[in-house]
């Protein structure tokens, strides 16, 4: 089993009402040097090895529904998953 | 005219949109429950606002892998007409069935009150009982309708006249261009994140929503007297 570690964030081209907020609030509270903040998604998914191939299905889940990929940007880390 | 009011778990204006078509309009209405894999019967699908599975990942993501979707794909390619409305809206751009994406309103609030829209396209079976340029009053109630779209999807959205409301004064949520509501290349795809659901009535604020049914329904009866 594999655990893969997804991330999603918004592609640079799309404003981040949320970071800027964020980046206001550690401005007022004196970290000046903070120069951008971006918000964005972590997922961890489990997943059992089978004949397909891991990069198309993660892929293929990350296209499909975990991202939109109009507005949003992903990569992922694969780990061996140790099974409980 | 029998219309489908879809209901996914989660959906809250579900009622309204019955309301609005069965008592105001005066036409058939049926709440068609999100698992139904058949929507033949029926003239027109409205897919009303809410928190579809409470939003979770993005809003009207998981929606739009709900069984019932793919009906209202074959009811689009069949050339019914197709609204969505708010999370209805969200729904039809996870969908792949509208252009763009709505993002969190710039502001970070939620936005609820009555706005003033202009009816920049009449010219479509959703808007024809407007008049071109009409300011209208309609709620809005959304934490998410922040549209946005690629350059060069917003060139070919004003080149095909497929920008069918605006904001008129005060964007309350930072879409691009000010942008409302959209249609599909072929016209019979309506999303718009404002409720005119919630404007058919003096009682509830106003009637300026009416007309859009109307424009659906009277569309739909020039459209098939010939058949009868």
């Amino acid at each position: 089993m594999k655990k893969v570690k997804i991330y999603v964030t918004l592609r640079e081209s799309v404003l981040d009402p949320q970071g800027s907020a964020v980046m206001g609030a550690l401005h007022t509270m004196g970290y000046n040097e903070v120069a951008d903040v971006r918000i964005g998604k972590y997922l961890e998914v489990q997943v059992d090895d089978s004949e397909r191939e891991l990069d198309v299905v993660v892929k293929e889940m990350c296209e499909k529904l975990l991202t939109n990929t109009v507005i949003e940007d992903y990569r992922y880390d694969v780990e061996e998953a140790v099974s409980k | 005219m029998k219309f489908a009011v879809l209901v996914f778990p989660g959906s809250n204006c579900d009622l309204d949109m019955y309301h609005a078509i069965k008592d105001e309009l005066g036409e058939e209405a049926e709440y068609v429950w999100h698992d139904t894999k058949d929507l033949s019967g029926y003239d027109g699908i409205l897919l009303p606002g809410g928190f579809s599975y409470g939003d979770y990942l993005r809003c009207g993501a998981i929606a739009q892998f709900s069984n019932v979707m793919s009906e209202v794909k074959k009811a689009a390619d069949a050339g019914k007409p197709v609204l969505g409305i708010c999370n209805g809206f969200q729904i039809l751009t996870e969908a792949g069935l509208l252009p763009g994406a709505l993002l969190r309103n710039k502001n970070l609030k939620f936005m609820c009150r009555t706005v003033e829209l202009t009816v920049v396209n009449n010219n479509t079976m959703f808007t024809a009982e407007y008049a071109k340029d009409q300011v209208i009053q309609v709620p809005i109630a959304h934490g998410e309708g922040n549209y946005t779209c690629d350059e060069e999807t917003l060139a070919s959205l004003k080149a095909n006249n497929q920008i069918v409301f605006t904001y008129t004064n005060d964007n309350p949520n930072g879409s691009v261009e000010d942008i409302a509501g959209i249609i599909n290349e072929r016209g019979n795809v309506l999303g718009m994140m404002p409720h005119p659901e919630r404007a058919v009535h003096e009682l509830i604020g106003g009637t300026d929503g009416l007309a859009l049914f109307k424009s659906i329904v009277k569309q739909w009866r020039e459209s098939h007297v010939s058949h009868a």
